[in-house]
């Protein structure tokens, strides 16, 4: 478990330095857990899960530079992840506590297959035309984001901004979906 | 969208943006603090205006005694936003400074006015010159500080967001009152302990009362 830490942390480090694909596989890594902390504590809403993962990749990544890199990263992340689910229960008004827990128990090593998630396809559709073809467009491995930007008709550095745009503005949009 | 795919975008925007646009606790909340120092004294001097006697003044214990205190409250609650500006982080090294400081002062206040020859000498210490217009006048210096650092926090990370207004409120008070220190004249600790302190709290709570609905994220 702590193999996972040690892994996922590297890979952080390594995606904070400007490297995409440890970033990428950093994300990825942390969505499976995610989903499984998810599940575990939403059987009566499996269709939420899927959401919440992506909320909270979203989060993870808007908010990265609050995690300082001489702590644990996935303690940061798991707090992230608890932060997501009790503002998930707040807004459904629904009464549940979650206990203080540890967060080894994040590391947990089942892996739930990925849902579909509804909430992320609604915030995108309410994003402007440009900004919605760049963040469906863009693939670390495809698309680029300068290709991507030459088919929204911007260049590269508009292409920049409008995606991270794009992105605050989707966090903002999934966080308001069920208020 | 599938979650792979939100991934990639997330990863083409780390390598567009690097660590660039989203810089640590520590620099933003030194920014805050810079262009909340600089409202406050721009405030002061447009509307209160220096204390006739601050060069003398400055040459003297007490000037330097009220800045090293309001300068220490102001401290307290930038330890207390660095942590609590983050998930799950924890203001007690904040808490801690800004009590220990808190009750020095408070307790050197309640001395000197038992110190005092009769009562009426203890209530003029108390009241001052300006004991009506003190925490008023803290409170509207800081008031651009507290906005700017609420705004700062909402970017990052806070889970108490109660806890994380008040600590912003704090910090805004320290540096507000810090520079108000250049105005007022008052110089014994019984004022100081009461009035500054409670200019200083009330934009804490004034943070706190935001911070619960405007810190969410």
């Amino acid at each position: 478990m702590t193999d996972t830490e040690t892994r996922l942390k590297a890979l952080m480090l390594r995606g904070l330095d400007g490297d995409a694909a440890a970033y990428r596989e950093c994300l990825a890594g942390l969505g499976v857990r995610l989903r499984a902390y998810f599940a575990r504590r939403m059987s009566g809403a499996p269709g939420d899960v899927e959401d919440l993962v992506q909320e909270t990749l979203l989060a993870v990544h808007l908010k990265r530079s609050t995690w300082d890199a001489s702590q644990s990263f996935t303690a940061w992340a798991h707090a992230v992840a608890r932060y997501k689910l009790i503002d998930h229960w707040r807004r459904r008004k629904v009464r549940q506590t979650l206990p203080i827990e540890d967060h080894i128990e994040f590391l947990a090593a089942d892996e739930p297959e990925p849902g579909v998630g509804l909430e992320l396809d609604r915030a995108l559709a309410s994003l402007p035309e440009k900004q919605r073809i760049l963040v469906t467009d863009v693939k670390l491995t495809g698309l680029s984001l300068a290709e991507a930007g030459t088919r929204a008709g911007i260049s590269e550095g508009a292409a920049k901004v409008a995606l991270h745009r794009a992105l605050k503005a989707l966090a903002e949009r999934m966080r308001r979906a069920d208020g | 969208m599938r979650t792979d795919d939100l991934i990639d975008a997330l990863a083409q925007d780390a390598q567009a943006s690097g660590r660039g646009p989203t810089r640590a606790p520590p620099k933003r909340l030194a920014m805050v603090a810079g262009l909340g120092a600089l409202a406050a004294l721009v405030l002061m001097l447009a509307w209160l205006h220096t204390r006739h006697d601050l060069m003398p003044a400055m040459r003297g214990g007490m000037f330097w005694m009220k800045a090293l205190y309001t300068g220490a409250l102001g401290l307290a609650g930038y330890l207390a936003i660095e942590r609590l500006s983050r998930p799950a982080g924890s203001g007690r090294r904040g808490w801690m400074l800004g009590g220990a400081v808190l009750g020095l002062f408070a307790l050197a206040g309640v001395v000197q006015a038992m110190m005092s020859p009769d009562i009426q000498m203890a209530l003029h210490m108390l009241r001052g010159h300006s004991w009506h217009v003190c925490s008023r006048n803290i409170l509207m210096l800081g008031l651009p500080m507290l906005g700017l650092g609420l705004w700062a926090v909402r970017g990052m990370a806070p889970t108490r967001p109660v806890a994380a207004g008040f600590a912003t409120g704090l910090f805004a008070g320290g540096v507000a009152a810090t520079v108000y220190g250049l105005h007022c004249a008052e110089n014994t600790f019984t004022f100081v302990a009461l009035w500054y302190s409670l200019g200083v709290l009330s934009l804490a709570v004034l943070g706190a009362l935001i911070g619960r609905w405007a810190l969410r994220w």
